[in-house]
């Protein structure tokens, strides 16, 4: 039966007695995590949506109101835990912000190095899931072999492979070593030959075209109204990056584009991602070859983060300002004040409103997840599709339910 | 629009100011500015005709849509705060709305009509505080179970919940 | 004719019983049942991916149908609203069947103390074997397969007696709310009904 029909608002009962309805979820494997979705088919074909969130939510903006500044880091990993680092630089950027701190060089490099890795974290188990999901495991693999690369870059800085929580108001945990530099260098030198290996199964493979390309497609005026960003958005042609528009970190001393496409389906999607994997190598590149020298903690006197730890145990002053960072009743003290603050998270745009109530510690911690507007135009993209294609909408738009549903 | 913050457009904001003053004739709006950052706060009883007021001024998304419990904020009047981050695409322009709600009526008329992206964002805020949208297309609980009593990021609700979290049935090797 | 035949044979004649026979096959061919929820589920991949590649240890036939699964792997923070989704999956695999609680979230909650994450899957449903991290290596993971893989060899039986003897349920008890206030009361603390949140 043609969309149109059903549509129409004098449709008979015996027409409609033909839809059938089927729970997808909240427990399968092309959810990749925990969601539910109430499908209206008509046979093969999606008449409608439904989608059901909420098995994954855990109170997380409530942490973010009885946790400092600096613990709530370790909440923020894991919302996005596909792209962890992501989400700390973006909320240490919305803090600072808050409390307005400006980085030093250093500091500013290291967590642009780091944010464009998790972006091709992100990116890669995207596409190589998603094409696990449309039946090519080989991908997967190679996908999961660099990925492990950039784990091991990770746990080389924080001693964490995984959630790192890496990055302090106004700095960093650590500094990193030469030895780390290296690691970067050789994983950019490497990256162009795996990224061939990996586009040429994953893009060039007609199987994986034919399901994805005039899939789910999503107008741009859609995208707009939708709060639809990052590569979803710049799929359906509205060519915004916050990297380029409101340039934070370093990115305003990098050359590199900004991917964009006018397709609005599937494939334009993982086209997009594709490509933006390329410019954060060389996004990398140009970073880890300028890597400024300095300190990693910015403020006056050092207030602003916490001490180096080499400083905290030799010297005097250093354990002093440790502990005056870290006692609750002696941290500096934060502006009586709100800020909406976001940066270019690997999905989209991750912002965080803060509410200060002049402590250290965040009176609200709002976080606006690309994922929940995203997900909220799921049931526009897979109307008319057939069943199968929910598995390739679902990871075009690469769902993450940790941050979905917080 | 390259190289541009939102921190470094002074003429813009001010045009978009004069605009929504002609637009929204006797409606009191309050500016503020925090670290480069305009705010404007509206009073709640205009809440629909200052929505359509800011997208005809060209804030053509709404990027985010939340609210703030104020119970413990201090020297304050009001309960509730609903915040509207808005943003125009073409220009990147960002403007924060607020409006200020009182207990106990918590009904406010729904953005979904002006921006369809605010669909789910008003069933988090219900969710999370009690906030009625009337207007709403469908309208219940987004992420928690549809038979859970309380709004949680509500001030005086405890981090730890009251007791929901225990509440299950065990199921024994011997059944299983 | 004995002879003879021990004769061919030579040392090709082994003896045990059926349930240890059984516990081997079961312990070396676990088809896992990946519950994956949160970030726990991404190291589940990277454990099943190109790297750490679990299928060494006889268990990579992930299977996402809970009737053709005899291991549950709860990978990542289970909330309320997901508890009744795995209790149900858990009673649809058929015996016998293990359970392992991969990383601290499905251990204890972890680090999300909060009103909607469960206290430890295990206080509503039996686990076999703990795994500790946020989230653990895949490493981790893969020795505590290998330790189920133990367990199972040391004490299975073949009709699965040993899971009929454990009735109880095996998880720490419920938080005894009232046991609580009695006691705050013997000591003294008047308590303001109004204020008074037990769990805070």
């Amino acid at each position: 039966m043609p969309l149109e029909l059903l549509d129409s608002p004098d449709l008979d009962e015996n027409k409609r007695e033909g839809l059938w309805t089927l729970n997808f979820g909240p427990q399968h494997p092309a959810t990749h995590t925990t969601l539910r979705l109430v499908l209206q088919l008509d046979g093969e074909m999606v008449i409608d949506a439904e989608p059901d969130i909420g098995f994954l939510h855990s109170g997380f903006e409530k942490l973010g109101e009885v946790l400092d500044f600096n613990q709530y880091v370790t909440i923020v990993d894991r919302m996005n835990y596909v792209s962890p680092m992501a989400n700390e630089i973006a909320w240490h950027h919305a803090v600072e912000k808050l409390l307005g701190i400006e980085l030093t060089p250093r500091c500013k490099y290291i967590r642009t190095i780091f944010a464009e890795l998790m972006r091709l974290h992100d990116h890669l188990l995207c596409l190589g899931t998603c094409v696990l999901d449309l039946g090519g495991a080989t991908a997967f693999m190679y996908a999961f072999n660099e990925r492990e690369t950039i784990y091991e870059i990770c746990e080389r800085a924080s001693g964490q492979r995984f959630h790192t929580s890496y990055t302090r108001v106004g700095g960093l945990l650590y500094d990193v070593t030469d030895d780390w530099v290296k690691m970067v260098k050789d994983f950019v030198r490497n990256f162009p030959r795996v990224y061939r290996d990996f586009s040429g199964l994953v893009m060039k493979n007609r199987i994986f075209v034919e399901r994805t390309r005039d899939v789910g497609v999503l107008s741009r005026e859609e995208a707009i109204a939708g709060g639809a960003t990052g590569p979803t958005a710049r799929a359906s042609g509205v060519a915004r990056d916050l990297r380029r528009d409101e340039p934070y970190l370093a990115y305003d001393d990098f050359d590199f584009d900004v991917c964009a496409s006018q397709g609005g389906d599937c494939y334009a999607r993982f086209q997009v991602r594709m490509m933006e994997m390329l410019e954060s190598v060389k996004i990398i590149e140009q970073a880890i070859d300028k890597l400024p020298q300095g300190p990693i903690f910015a403020g006056e006197a050092g207030k602003a983060g916490m001490p180096d730890k080499k400083e905290v145990y030799r010297s005097i002053e250093g354990l002093i300002h440790h502990f005056e960072s870290v006692m609750p009743n002696r941290q500096m003290a934060g502006p009586k004040d709100s800020i909406y603050a976001a940066t270019e998270s690997p999905n989209g745009e991750l912002g965080y409103y803060i509410v200060g109530d002049g402590s250290f510690r965040a009176y609200r911690a709002r976080t606006r997840p690309p994922s929940v507007l995203h997900f909220a135009l799921f049931s526009k993209l897979i109307r008319g599709c057939m069943l199968s294609d929910v598995a390739a909408v679902l990871g075009s738009i690469n769902i993450i339910a940790a941050e979905l549903d917080r | 629009m390259a190289n541009e913050t939102t921190d470094s457009k002074p003429s813009e904001i001010e045009t978009v100011k004069s605009r929504l003053v002609e637009l929204l004739p006797g409606v009191g709006l309050e500016w503020s500015e925090f670290r480069g950052q305009t705010r404007v706060v509206f009073a709640s009883g205009e809440l629909l005709r200052c929505l359509n007021a800011f997208k005809a001024a060209g804030f053509d998304q709404l990027t985010d849509l939340t609210a703030v419990d104020l119970l413990e904020y201090g020297n304050v009047d009001d309960r509730f705060e609903v915040v509207y981050c808005l943003l125009n695409v073409d220009s990147g322009l960002r403007l924060i709305a607020k409006m200020h709600l009182n207990e106990p009526d918590l009904t406010i008329p729904s953005a979904t009509s002006v921006w369809f992206g605010a669909d789910w964002l008003e069933r988090e805020v219900y969710d999370m505080y009690g906030i009625v949208f009337a207007g709403h297309p469908n309208f219940k609980r987004l992420l928690l179970p549809d038979d859970f009593q309380s709004f949680p990021l509500r001030k005086d609700y405890p981090v730890k919940g009251r007791g929901e979290r225990h509440n299950f049935p065990i199921v024994t090797r011997a059944e299983s | 004719m004995a002879t003879q035949i021990n004769k061919q044979l030579g040392d090709n004649i082994f003896l045990t019983t059926l349930d240890a026979a059984a516990s081997w096959g079961r312990a070396n061919s676990l088809w896992p049942m990946p519950f994956a929820t949160a970030c726990c589920g991404i190291e589940l991949m990277s454990t099943a991916a190109s790297k750490h590649d679990l299928s060494r240890f006889g268990s990579e036939v992930m299977r996402f149908s809970p009737r053709q699964c005899d291991l549950m792997i709860v990978a990542g923070r289970v909330v309320m609203k997901m508890l009744p989704v795995l209790q149900r999956i858990w009673l649809q695999m058929p015996e016998p069947k293990w359970c392992i609680s991969m990383g601290a979230c499905a251990c204890t909650g972890g680090v999300f103390d909060t009103y909607a994450v469960v206290q430890g899957i295990d206080r509503f449903m039996p686990v076999d074997v703990y795994v500790p991290g946020c989230p653990p290596r895949p490493e981790q993971l893969i020795r505590s397969i290998l330790d189920l893989q133990d367990k199972i060899k040391s004490g299975g039986t073949v009709n699965a007696r040993e899971f009929k003897l454990r009735i109880l349920p095996e998880g720490p008890s419920r938080f005894d709310e009232d046991e609580l206030i009695r006691i705050r009361e013997r000591n003294g603390f008047k308590l303001d009904d109004q204020k008074y949140d037990p769990v805070h």
